[in-house]
C-alpha cells in the first residue's frame, strides 16, 4: 500500500498521480460480467454500428470506475472519497491507452474536516478529455 | 416544424415515484471480481489478509461497485420510446463504505426528465436518483445518473 497522503501535503493546483489504463475488448466483457451491464454496444460490434456508434465503446460506468481508482489510489487508506462525478461526453473505444488525471482545485476545513476538491478527467491518447468530472475527499492531518 | 415531444404524460407521472426496494448481499467474490474487471490492484479491494490490517478491517467495495446492484421494479414505469441508449454521466455521494457481507437495499426514482436536440437526433435525458442503504438502515451512497436515449439511425 502506498504512503498515506495528508492534508498538509496538498496544495491547490497540485496534480494527482496519473493512473494509466489500457482497456481491451476482453476488459469490456469482464466488466459486463462483473457489473451485470450486458448492453450489446459494449461487446457486439454489429450491434454498436447499428446504433450509430463507430465501434464497441467503453461502459460509462467503467470510465467512472477508472476515476474512482484515481481517487482511492491518491487518498490512501485514511482518506475518504465523499463525492465522485463524471460526465461521459466523448466515447472511448478499446485498444488505445486512456489516462485518469486530476488537479486539486480547492482545499478547506469545514466542520472540523479537511476537505479537498479536485477536477478529474479521463484523457485519450490524442490528449482529448473525454470524461470530465470532479471529486471531493476528506484527508487526515499530520497533527 | 417542431418535433413532437418524446415525453408522454405517463412518463411525467412517474417522476418522483420511488421504486420497490431490492436487497443484495455484498459478496466477497463479487468485489474481488469487480476490482479485477476495472483493473484496480488496491489490496483493500482484493486481499482479505492485507485489508484486515487496514482501518477497514476487511475488504470493502470499490466506489462504483454499487452500480452492480439494481433497485426493485418501478411502481410507475418511465420508459423511453427510443430504442438506443447511452450513459450520460454519474454523480456519487458516499457516506459509509460497503463491506463484504453487508446487505444493501436499493431504491431508485426518476428525479427529472427533459429532451434536447443532439448529434443523433432528439435526445431524451432521464435523471435517476438511486439510494443504497445497508442492513443497519444507514445510507451508504446516493447516485444520480443521467440516462440518454435516442432513435437508432435507419439501417
Amino acid at each position: 500500500m502506498s504512503e498515506q497522503l495528508y492534508f498538509e501535503d496538498v496544495e491547490e493546483g497540485m496534480e494527482l498521480p496519473t493512473v494509466e489504463k489500457n482497456p481491451t475488448t476482453q476488459q469490456l466483457v469482464k466488466y459486463a460480467g462483473a457489473s451485470g451491464d450486458y448492453y450489446q454496444i459494449h461487446y457486439d460490434q454489429e450491434f454498436a454500428k447499428a446504433n450509430g456508434l463507430p465501434n464497441v465503446i467503453l461502459h460509462g460506468a467503467l470510465k467512472n470506475a477508472f476515476l474512482g481508482h484515481l481517487m482511492t489510489n491518491w487518498v490512501g487508506e485514511h482518506g475518504m472519497l465523499r463525492k465522485l462525478s463524471a460526465q461521459y461526453r466523448g466515447m472511448d473505444v478499446p485498444g488505445t491507452p486512456i489516462y485518469a488525471k486530476g488537479v486539486v482545485t480547492k482545499k478547506y476545513v469545514e466542520n472540523g474536516e479537511n476537505l479537498v476538491e479536485c477536477d478529474i478527467w479521463l484523457e485519450n491518447h490524442k490528449g482529448e478529455k473525454t470524461t470530465p468530472g470532479s471529486a471531493l475527499v476528506a484527508l487526515p492531518a499530520k497533527k | 416544424m417542431t418535433q413532437q415531444s418524446a415525453i408522454s404524460q405517463e412518463m411525467r407521472d412517474g417522476v418522483g415515484v420511488e421504486s420497490d426496494p431490492l436487497s443484495h448481499k455484498v459478496e466477497l467474490g463479487a468485489i474481488i471480481k469487480f476490482a479485477e474487471a476495472i483493473g484496480d490492484p488496491n489490496p483493500i479491494f482484493n486481499d482479505e489478509e492485507a485489508a484486515r490490517k487496514t482501518r477497514y478491517g476487511g475488504i470493502v467495495a470499490p466506489p462504483t461497485f454499487l452500480r452492480s446492484m439494481r433497485a426493485g421494479p418501478a411502481k410507475v414505469e418511465v420508459r423511453s420510446p427510443y430504442g438506443a441508449a447511452l450513459d450520460g454521466g454519474s454523480e456519487w455521494e458516499y457516506f459509509e463504505p460497503a463491506r463484504a457481507g453487508d446487505t444493501i437495499t436499493v431504491t431508485t426514482k426518476v428525479a427529472d426528465i427533459f429532451e434536447r436536440p443532439g448529434r443523433l437526433g432528439n435526445m431524451l435525458f432521464i435523471i435517476r436518483e438511486t439510494r443504497y442503504i445497508n442492513q443497519f438502515g444507514r445510507l451508504v451512497a446516493v447516485q444520480r445518473g443521467t440516462g440518454i436515449s435516442y432513435q437508432p439511425p435507419e439501417g
